[in-house]
């Protein structure tokens, strides 16, 4: 401690910086926009989960509201309904749309492909359409009665293994998370796509001189190097599933049937906050439901960032 | 959207041309609606029917959109802004609109007495003491059939249970039409017109109600499961695939003819007479046994009531007087066919499927849905949940004792009916 005095005289007098007004300046506008827009809501989504209506005032409730969540049985069922397919959905995703982000992407980026820019746009163009437009064509496609699924498999003689996915409590989940699938897998495409193309020449070259090609080298060389792309990918596709409300409502309406089979988080905060026909909104357990689906992406999203992406091995070309 | 912006601006053009011409006059009423479908009935047909009859009286038509209306409605009636003639929404809306001073009773209007006490039950407190609105129109549950269809099928028209089924089974087994139009996939349809639909007749429409709201009756009583063991019979003759039929699905199969009956709403008649290329018939819930009492869903959609705080209220009160009488119902019903005036004077339709639907009037017993009045205030929402059930009953997800079950398992978590 006796040593601390010195040292600073050491440095001699110090040096008065003038105060950097502009970075204040600079951040000013983009922190304030965020802030009104982003952070205030959520504080105020926060704040008013504690709170719940109580003969006709706002009171502080403190936790009661997610008392009433986890322990009503009525509101415990929806929402653990809700979650569990919210994870499935998640699941699917992971399952299907990424690696065949993957797949797609690792088939691009060979050089003998012709057309490769014409499927590039092709299987990104879905990414650009509105979920309204996605969710009608993907309802008349599979529609039992004027769809072009059953006329299709009926000309090849596979009729019997038609069923109306998207009414059946089963297999409506799944038809629904495969549309999304459908509809976002370019994402993960192009991310990977870009990956793949930063790899160096040098590195493949390299590798083809230790006799690794084909499908070896994809992975040995190219499938540890797109890794953090892919880990990026994985958590976008959390957050965005988690979040996910708009397919669902499209395809499925607000009650998300049959028999709440494909009720998600997003869904069931939409019926609580906003209601829906008979029932009126209930903005504080609509706010409570808001404030766990932000905790448990808050638990994914650090989950990745302190415990994944830290251990994940980065190359530098 | 910019056709409904494209609309708004015509429409408030039209009324701020009508606002500025009408200001000539003595009074100028205006009636705030979400009905704009209804702009030019009311312009054309019913307003210079009542300005004749009342000289000095101006009456301006003012509609919102209708996904609006509440919520504009509330605004100008905070900020004193609204009209003297407000157009109310059936149930829990208008009460709140009443609880909160801006509507007033309507106990001794005149004309008052020309409504039973089912079309007042919308727009009248719990306890019954006080009607806030006159009551407009309903809408009619029933089936639609083809008639061509069931001519040459050699079907006459169902009127018990089991002639239903009878005929059903005949569609079924020779096989050229649909049995019956209806899908799952909505939830809403299998509840509104299949559930609400023939389910008065088992549980006998107002009494079985007013027992439910009581805590008399439960949702696993016989009556109220009964209609679901019908409703779960309905699944062998619907279309291929029902469970993803959408409501459109249905309504465009049965108006291209490929299916024979439809599970109806008054309002579809409309619609319908323009599209459906056959003649068409239309039967009331069969009952159980015949000679039984029949029962329909006669529900309630629109009213009018009276903001106290408009500027005049006697002339406010004259035009209520004139929405109900029997000549505003004739006006009414016969501009909008589907949509049927409350009033006790029957109204005699042109158009002869309207003139089906109101004819069951006379020999059937009316109700309104069951789960709209006072038990639908909480949380499960019954009617969201009456939405799935029937789904699940039809879809064979829930047998009907399971969906009694799990509906009044949800009724009785918030609902503690009067002692």
């Amino acid at each position: 401690m006796s040593n601390t005095p010195s040292t600073h005289d050491a440095t001699g007098p110090v040096i008065k910086r003038p105060t950097r007004w502009h970075i204040v300046v600079f951040l000013l506008p983009a922190f304030i926009v965020y802030s009104a827009v982003m952070i205030l809501p959520l504080v105020e989504t926060l704040r008013l989960s504690l709170f719940n209506t109580v003969d006709g005032q706002s009171t502080f409730v403190g936790l009661g509201n997610f008392k009433v969540l986890f322990g009503d049985e009525r509101w415990a069922h929806d929402f653990w309904n809700a979650l569990k397919n919210n994870f499935i959905f998640f699941v699917i995703h992971m399952l299907v749309q990424n690696p065949m982000g993957v797949a797609l992407a690792a088939m691009l980026s060979l050089p003998k492909l012709r057309f490769a820019s014409f499927y590039r746009t092709a299987i990104f163009l879905p990414t650009l359409l509105s979920f309204v437009i996605v969710g009608f064509i993907w309802k008349l496609i599979l529609s039992p009665i004027w769809g072009v699924s059953p006329f299709l498999l009926d000309v090849v003689g596979l009729k019997s293994l038609f069923s109306p996915w998207l009414g059946k409590p089963g297999s409506a989940l799944i038809a629904v998370s495969l549309i999304s699938v459908w509809q976002y897998v370019g994402i993960p495409m192009m991310l990977i796509y870009a990956a793949l193309l930063n790899i160096p020449e040098e590195v493949i070259e390299a590798a083809e001189c230790d006799g690794v090609t084909g499908w070896s080298q994809f992975w040995k060389i190219k499938l540890p190097l797109i890794l953090p792309a892919i880990g990026i990918i994985s958590i976008l596709t959390f957050v965005g599933n988690f979040n996910a409300f708009d397919l669902i409502y499209t395809v499925q309406g607000a009650l998300a049937g049959p028999d709440g089979s494909t009720d998600i988080l997003g869904t069931l905060l939409y019926r609580t906050f906003f209601g829906f026909q008979l029932q009126l909104g209930d903005r504080s357990m609509g706010a409570t439901i808001a404030t766990v689906m932000f905790l448990i992406i808050l638990a994914g999203v650090s989950l990745y960032l302190f415990v994944i992406q830290r251990r994940m091995r980065r190359y530098q070309f | 959207m910019t056709r409904t912006a494209i609309k708004g601006l015509l429409l408030a053009t039209s009324i701020l041309g009508t606002a500025g011409f009408a200001q000539a006059a003595d009074v100028t009423l205006t009636v705030e609606s979400w009905r704009n479908d209804d702009l030019a009935i009311w312009q054309e047909k019913i307003i210079p029917a009542f300005e004749a009859k009342n000289p000095g009286i101006k009456v301006v038509f003012a509609p919102t959109a209708p996904t609006e209306y509440n919520a504009a409605l509330n605004a100008k009636l905070d900020a004193g802004s609204a009209g003297d003639l407000i157009t109310c929404r059936p149930f829990d809306a208008s009460l709140e609109l009443f609880k909160k001073g801006h509507l007033a009773s309507l106990n001794d209007l005149p004309g008052m007495e020309n409504f039973s006490p089912v079309a007042k039950s919308a727009w009248t407190t719990d306890d019954g003491a006080t009607t806030f609105c006159v009551p407009m129109a309903s809408v009619i549950h029933g089936f639609i059939y083809n008639k061509d269809a069931f001519d040459t099928l050699g079907i006459s028209v169902p009127t018990t249970e089991a002639e239903f089924f009878a005929a059903l089974d005949k569609i079924k087994a020779e096989g050229s039409y649909i049995p019956m139009a209806m899908g799952t996939k909505d939830l809403w349809e299998a509840a509104t017109m299949g559930y609400q639909n023939i389910g008065p007749t088992y549980w006998k429409g107002e009494e079985g109600r007013a027992a439910l709201i009581k805590g008399e009756q439960k949702l696993t009583d016989d009556a109220w499961v009964e209609p679901y063991r019908v409703l779960a019979k309905w699944k062998d003759y619907l279309g291929d695939g029902f469970e993803a039929q959408t409501y459109p699905d249905s309504q465009n199969l049965f108006t291209l003819g490929r299916a024979a009956i439809y599970p109806a709403g008054s309002w579809e008649i409309g619609l319908f007479n323009t599209q459906a290329q056959f003649k068409m018939g239309a039967f009331p819930p069969p009952v159980k046994n015949a000679g039984d009492t029949c029962y329909i869903s006669d529900h309630n959609d629109i009213g009018v009531g009276l903001n106290p705080k408009g500027a005049n209220p006697e002339a406010a009160k004259k035009f209520l007087s004139f929405v109900s009488s029997p000549e505003f119902a004739d006006i009414y019903a016969n501009s909008l066919p589907g949509f049927f005036s409350l009033n006790s004077t029957a109204v005699k339709m042109a158009d002869p499927l309207a003139q089906e639907f109101v004819s069951w009037r006379e020999k059937c017993k009316p109700t309104i849905r069951s789960t709209y009045q006072i038990l639908s205030r909480g949380t499960p929402n019954l009617e969201n949940e009456t939405w799935t059930e029937s789904a699940n009953v039809i879809n064979g997800t829930d047998t009907p004792e399971v969906a009694g079950e799990k509906l009044q398992k949800g009724l009785d978590s918030w609902y503690k009916p009067a002692k």
